[in-house]
């Protein structure tokens, strides 16, 4: 059951190839939707019934986006990917578009038509640079073959799609944010409502989704709903890729089907290291909350289960931390990135990520005392759910999770200056993770 | 409609309408950083979150729309616990200097902190800390103290149409600030020091001068244009500090200019006249009041009974008030003295005679204009001119209006101009004349215009006059027509007029002048004319001579009212200056001394300067704006009026003693509502005394001068922190590359421009694209530019450069 929809091309060689996509089946749904006029209603049903969520992290019914959009009304629609993956932990869109760039392509232009956009743009985050020309040849590619362009095989449907590479920022991946970048402005994510389905790239209605969302539709149309949702688990449509790192012996991208439990997941990657013991999880990238062993050790990868367990699903990043992992400096670590990464557009998540930071870095630098605790779990909750995109919560939750779920490794580190988990091991891992934050821009008066 | 709750009291608002605008309404607090009714919303400083039911979480008030049914909290303990946690994030990098803060007492994040913040930080990592910047002369920065609201940015791009400000960088590294190390130049810059919340932008002028606390606050009108902006002035211990906008909608909304806003500093400049004095055998000797104004009337009677009524000449300032204007007239008057102007940048009278002329007002109030469709201004760059002028017209720009300049340069403006028509040599006469005969063979033709044909038979019009014709001409939709400072003092004035006379006729348009000074349109009422009375009243007998007429020949006395200084604020500098230093008598009233008025003038008189006498300025639209003095004038300057009252009253007029400014103004008022209104002979007629300059050649060489923004009366002009903006221009002879080369001139040389018989000056070259080609472009009313003379005709020649 691996590898069938958005790895499918895995197998051949070059995977990358129109050739080998078309081997596989692709563009045929694509052709048969052009060519028999396949009624747009009948493709957004087949979505919906197809239980197909959003791949960037949300988890929110494709389909039911889509219907957002009233595709009768005149006037210009975009459809947007979300190729920024910024998340850490998160890995697959950028194997998506070196594998398999020409089903992203095709998913896109089944959104198009069904939303009756004409023009539509992938915005690639500024680092992947190989998956950008990948991207950008295949497009050249379906345009040679005539599967973009205008009146595309005689059906009167045009469509145009773009490439554009991001500039370096995390922020942008926040779907309003992408299209104030696209629109060449700086990446601040808009408050909401209005959504981009009424309000989207230069005002007009828009859909933004996740590389590998569009990367599952023209499976869904080839195999049918039915189909695509049995591989999964109700409510919770196909196969997810999930991309593991930290300490297994195999981290990479593995496909396989929403629901399957995490310790069938774990042996794919060939389990945690040799003579080490699982700690702790991050199961959806690093803005989740964290799960101990205990709780990750039963749990199955889908939406539902996850976040009844206390942590969500998100992009389906693992990132996997035996025994040998300092919980505070981990934390550190993650609230440094988004101290660095928040766009500082609101109060909380301007001001609220870098005090968090400084707080964490205080104790690793055994400068800490049990009110920073207090104080941590203090101020993340003042920034929960009070900014404007989720960033700030993206910030508040690791902090509040890895204090809720390792709180003693706090307190030892407050108490003693330094780690546990350090006290108890070698010199040698104690680089492993280490981390100590600069202090950019600041004049501190110590 | 749509009925909600707020803390469990039921209101109603229309659909769409924000909660913080409900707030509002009733008075109920919600605090706020990020939002301001003027600019759009960002919803980013979060301090304005308010519990909702059924939301899971705080919603900001000021993104907000009411809904049926809703339920608000502003004070409960989800909403306090928001806002009281956002003011602690504010907090934790603010300085809290407020002690060396200029904008502690008025600073909103200080306000809200007593409310919403606590004693004690919990922060103790090291304050974040920005680099100032230098801004130019008139903004303080201490960005240190920012809190990233974006006002100021915003306000840049919404309503000063000008992208200066902005956040770079990041998280905790955003900072605001020029994107590259310049300064900020719009004319309207100061408004950000009142949109900043905190002391990150403050006024450098004012900077360390007073707390807000100690300042009184007097309400009083801009004098500086036609806009009769509201403002509040400033003072401590009977010096004005600053001066700040007064709200009022309909006309400045919540802005004004940087001339309105810095002018004041001119008011300390130690140029201030603070005795009478008398020159006596070429000293200047101080006098008292008694003997000053009975040795002025003296030497006035004596020159009249030699030289008769037509020899004085009397100059008033378009900024002087209604109750000057109009006792200065009737005390000319009275004496005999016929020739009295406030028209002091026009050159071309060419109408005057052929009937009176109406009164300069807008045609429109400034919010129709705003929506108006089609908009043509002729010889304006409302920008430096009526800088909130321009901003109605960006705003109806914004909402799609079309807006077409037919001007003797290309300016830089701010918003989307549909069209920007600049003639050859200056020559703005043609380019009407071919919207005009555009609009003629248009298929609608109106047979009773059928006069004007033959006064079109030169005329052919372009592909582009035929398109402004065709948005002139649509029907149906709103046209607003304008004549600029530029028209006005344009060789052709009078033929402009009349042209544009006719065609908001044909296009059923409003015609407006945007006019010089404060109070042009008062000066109409009280008759500041030298053929029209109070109430703009034609004379049938004692008229007198026109501005221009009175110093293209000397006259033997003149009189100045005003801080008038001709040799800076007449058409035709050269003349003035010759005629005045010819004259035997000068009396010059003035609230400063300086400059060449030192040299002619035989007698000066102290009056107060504007934030130092009650009165009334007319605006454009025609509204009657009285004030009061804000603090009294310096040493034995007295408020013009009295001086002008007790003028009258030494010789003997009747019903001189007013004892209070509005008795003027309410005579003056009663007069204008009982005279008939002003009836022109038909645009037939007048047309004819127009005929000869239709067929004028439109070839050749040509200056075209300019007030700049920073040099249009007495009192700018000595305000240091104006003259020291970029916006300062140099003395400069600006042409048009293919112009520059046709007399082998190049950027590097100097140039002599001459008119034969009447001037001759030289000056450095400015090579220029956006000057018209023919047409040299220099600015007025500069230190050192005395040797120019009116704009019109020259001849040029390359001047060797002798220094080099
Ligand atoms: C701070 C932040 C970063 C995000 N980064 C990404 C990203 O890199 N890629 C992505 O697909 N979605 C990202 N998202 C989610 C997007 O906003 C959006 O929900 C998603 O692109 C929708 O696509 P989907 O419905 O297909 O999941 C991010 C959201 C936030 C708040
Ligand atoms: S400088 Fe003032 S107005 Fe501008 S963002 Fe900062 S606090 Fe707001
Ligand atoms: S005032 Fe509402 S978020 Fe700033």
């Amino acid at each position: 059951m691996d590898n069938i929809v958005c790895f499918r091309t895995h197998h051949l060689n070059p995977p990358w190839s129109l050739q080998s996509y078309l081997k596989v089946g692709g563009y045929s749904a694509w052709k048969r939707i052009l060519v028999d006029k396949v009624p747009r209603q009948t493709i957004l049903a087949s979505i919906k019934a197809s239980a197909l969520r959003g791949r960037g992290g949300a988890g929110f019914p494709t389909g039911v986006k889509w219907g957002f959009i009233k595709a009768e009304l005149p006037g210009q629609k975009y459809v947007v990917c979300n190729s920024d993956e910024g998340e850490p932990g998160t890995f697959k869109d950028r194997e998506i578009l070196l594998m398999n760039p020409h089903q992203v392509i095709e998913g896109m232009c089944i959104a198009a038509y069904v939303m009756s956009a004409t023009v539509g743009y992938n915005y690639i985050r500024g680092e992947f640079w190989e998956p950008y020309q990948r991207f950008e040849a295949a497009l050249e590619e379906a345009k040679k073959e005539g599967l973009l362009g205008n009146n595309i095989f005689g059906s009167g449907f045009d469509f145009h799609l773009h490439t554009h590479l991001g500039a370096g920022a995390y922020i942008c991946g926040e779907e309003t944010a992408l299209i104030e970048s696209l629109e060449g402005k700086k990446g601040f994510p808009r408050y909401k409502p209005p959504f981009p389905a009424t309000y989207g790239l230069y005002g007009k209605p828009t859909t933004v989704n996740n590389t590998e969302t569009f990367a599952c539709v023209p499976v869904i149309l080839e195999k049918g709903a039915e189909w695509f949702l049995k591989l999964g688990v109700p409510g919770n449509g196909g196969t997810k890729i999930f991309s593991i790192s930290g300490h297994v012996n195999k981290p990479g991208n593995y496909e396989a089907p929403l629901g399957i439990s995490f310790q069938e997941l774990l042996k794919k990657a060939g389990g945690v290291r040799q003579g080490h013991a699982l700690k702790a999880v991050i199961p959806g990238g690093s803005s989740v909350p964290v799960l101990p062993a205990e709780v990750a050790s039963t749990l199955n990868m889908d939406y539902e289960s996850l976040a009844k367990a206390g942590s969500l699903l998100g992009a389906g990043s693992i990132i996997v931390m035996d025994e040998t992992t300092c919980m505070v400096k981990v934390l550190a670590r993650i609230a440094h990135f988004y101290t660095q990464e928040s766009c500082g557009q609101c109060t909380p998540c301007r001001e609220g990520a870098g005090w968090l930071w400084r707080i964490v870095h205080r104790i690793t630098q055994g400068q800490g005392s049990l009110k920073d605790i207090e104080l941590l779990e203090d101020v993340a909750n003042k920034i929960m759910g009070r900014t404007i995109c989720a960033l700030g919560d993206a910030a508040a939750m690791p902090v509040l999770s890895f204090i809720q779920h390792f709180r003693e490794e706090f307190v030892y580190y407050v108490q003693h200056g330094k780690s546990v988990v350090y006290s108890q091991r070698t010199s040698r891992s104690r680089k492993f993770l280490d981390y100590s934050g600069e202090v950019g821009g600041f004049i501190s008066f110590g | 409609m749509v009925n909600f709750e707020i803390n469990d009291k039921q209101y109603s608002a229309p659909d769409g309408t924000l909660i913080i605008q409900v707030a509002d309404r009733e008075h109920i607090a919600i605090p706020r950083f990020c939002y301001h009714p003027k600019l759009s919303i960002v919803a980013s400083c979060r301090m304005c979150l308010v519990e909702v039911a059924k939301s899971p979480k705080p919603l900001p008030a000021c993104a907000t729309p009411v809904a049926e049914g809703m339920k608000i909290w502003t004070h409960s303990p989800c909403a306090c616990d928001a806002q009281k946690s956002v003011m602690e994030f504010l907090l934790i990098n603010h300085p809290l200097d407020c002690p060396i803060c200029d904008q502690g007492g008025e600073c909103e994040l200080q306000d809200q902190a007593l409310e919403y913040g606590k004693d004690v930080s919990r922060f103790t990592e090291g304050k974040r800390s920005v680099k100032d910047l230098d801004i130019g002369p008139l903004i303080k920065t201490d960005m240190t103290r920012c809190i990233h609201c974006t006002r100021c940015v915003r306000f840049g791009t919404e309503i000063a149409g000008m992208r200066e400000l902005g956040a770079t960088g990041r998280g905790e590294h955003m900072e605001i600030g020029t994107f590259l190390e310049q300064t900020v130049d719009s004319e309207v810059s100061g408004n950000v020091i009142d949109l900043c919340p905190v002391g990150a932008l403050t006024s450098k002028p004012f900077h360390h001068k007073g707390r807000a606390w100690e300042l009184q606050q007097v309400a009083s009108i801009a004098p500086h244009d036609c806009v009769g902006s509201h403002v509040y002035v400033h003072t401590l211990r009977g010096e004005v500090m600053r001066v700040v906008p007064r709200q009022e909608d309909s006309i400045n909304e919540v802005w004004i200019s940087d001339r309105d806003r810095f002018s004041y500093s001119g008011l300390k400049s130690p140029d201030r006249l603070l005795k009478p004095l008398i020159k006596k055998n070429n000293e200047w000797v101080e006098t008292d009041w008694d003997l000053a104004l009975q040795f002025t009337i003296k030497s006035l009677q004596a020159i009249l009974e030699k030289e008769g009524g037509r020899s004085v000449g009397a100059l008033v300032s378009p900024s002087a008030t209604l109750e000057e204007c109009y006792l200065a007239q009737k005390w000319l008057r009275g004496m005999g003295i016929s020739s009295i102007d406030h028209r002091l940048h026009r050159m071309d009278f060419s109408c005057d005679s052929g009937g009176p002329s109406p009164c300069p007002t807008f045609g429109l109030a400034l919010t129709e204009l705003e929506n108006a469709d089609t908009i043509l201004l002729i010889g304006s760059h409302p920008r430096t001119e009526q800088p909130l002028i321009n901003h109605r017209l960006a705003k109806a720009a914004r909402k799609g209006a079309q807006i077409i300049m037919v001007n003797p340069i290309q300016y830089d403006f701010n918003f989307k101009v549909a069209a920007e028509l600049t003639p050859s040599g200056g020559q703005l006469l043609h380019p009407l004349l071919g919207i005009m005969n555009a609009l003629l063979s248009q298929k609608n033709e109106r047979p009773h215009f059928a006069w004007l044909t033959p006064f079109l038979k030169n005329t052919v019009s372009t592909p582009e006059e035929k398109q402004v014709a065709e948005w002139l001409g649509r029907g149906n939709k709103k046209v607003a027509i304008f004549l600029g400072l530029q028209a006005q003092a344009h060789w052709h004035a009078s033929a402009l007029q009349l042209v544009a006379e006719a065609l908001a006729l044909f296009c059923q348009a409003s015609l407006g002048y945007l006019t010089e000074g404060a109070n042009s349109v008062g000066a109409w009422v009280s008759g500041v004319l030298p053929d029209q009375g109070p109430g703009g009243i034609s004379l049938s007998e004692g008229k007198g001579l026109n501005a221009h007429s009175m110093v293209k020949t000397p006259l033997p006395a003149y009189v100045l009212f005003g801080g008038v200084e001709p040799e800076f604020d007449l058409a035709n500098t050269v003349a003035a200056r010759r005629a005045l230093s010819e004259s035997a008598f000068v009396v010059a009233f003035s609230p400063f001394r300086g400059g060449m008025c030192e040299q002619y003038a035989k007698v000066m008189l102290p009056i107060a300067a504007y934030t130092e006498t009650e009165g009334t300025f007319i605006n454009g639209e025609g509204r009657w704006q009285s004030f009061n003095a804000a603090n009294p004038p310096p040493g034995e300057a007295r408020p013009g009026w009295e001086v002008l009252r007790a003028l009258t009253a030494l010789c003997g007029g009747p019903g001189s003693l007013y004892s209070r400014s509005e008795e003027v103004r309410d005579e003056l008022k009663h007069i204008v509502q009982n005279v008939p209104s002003v009836t022109l002979p038909s645009l037939e007629q007048r047309f004819r005394r127009i005929e000869p300059i239709l067929s004028e050649s439109k070839e050749g060489l040509r200056v075209v001068t300019e007030w700049p923004i920073y040099r249009v009366d007495s009192l700018v002009r000595r305000s240091k922190p104006l003259q020291d903006t970029a916006a300062s221009p140099l003395f400069r002879a600006r042409l048009n590359p293919k112009t520059a080369s046709l007399y082998s001139i190049k950027g590097e040389n100097k140039m002599r421009i001459r008119r034969e018989g009447e001037f001759e000056c030289i000056l450095p070259v400015a090579v220029d694209k956006k000057i018209p080609e023919n047409t040299v472009h220099i600015a007025s009313a500069l230190e050192g530019g005395g040797n120019m003379g009116q704009q019109g005709a020259v001849q040029v020649f390359l001047e060797s450069n002798k220094d080099a």
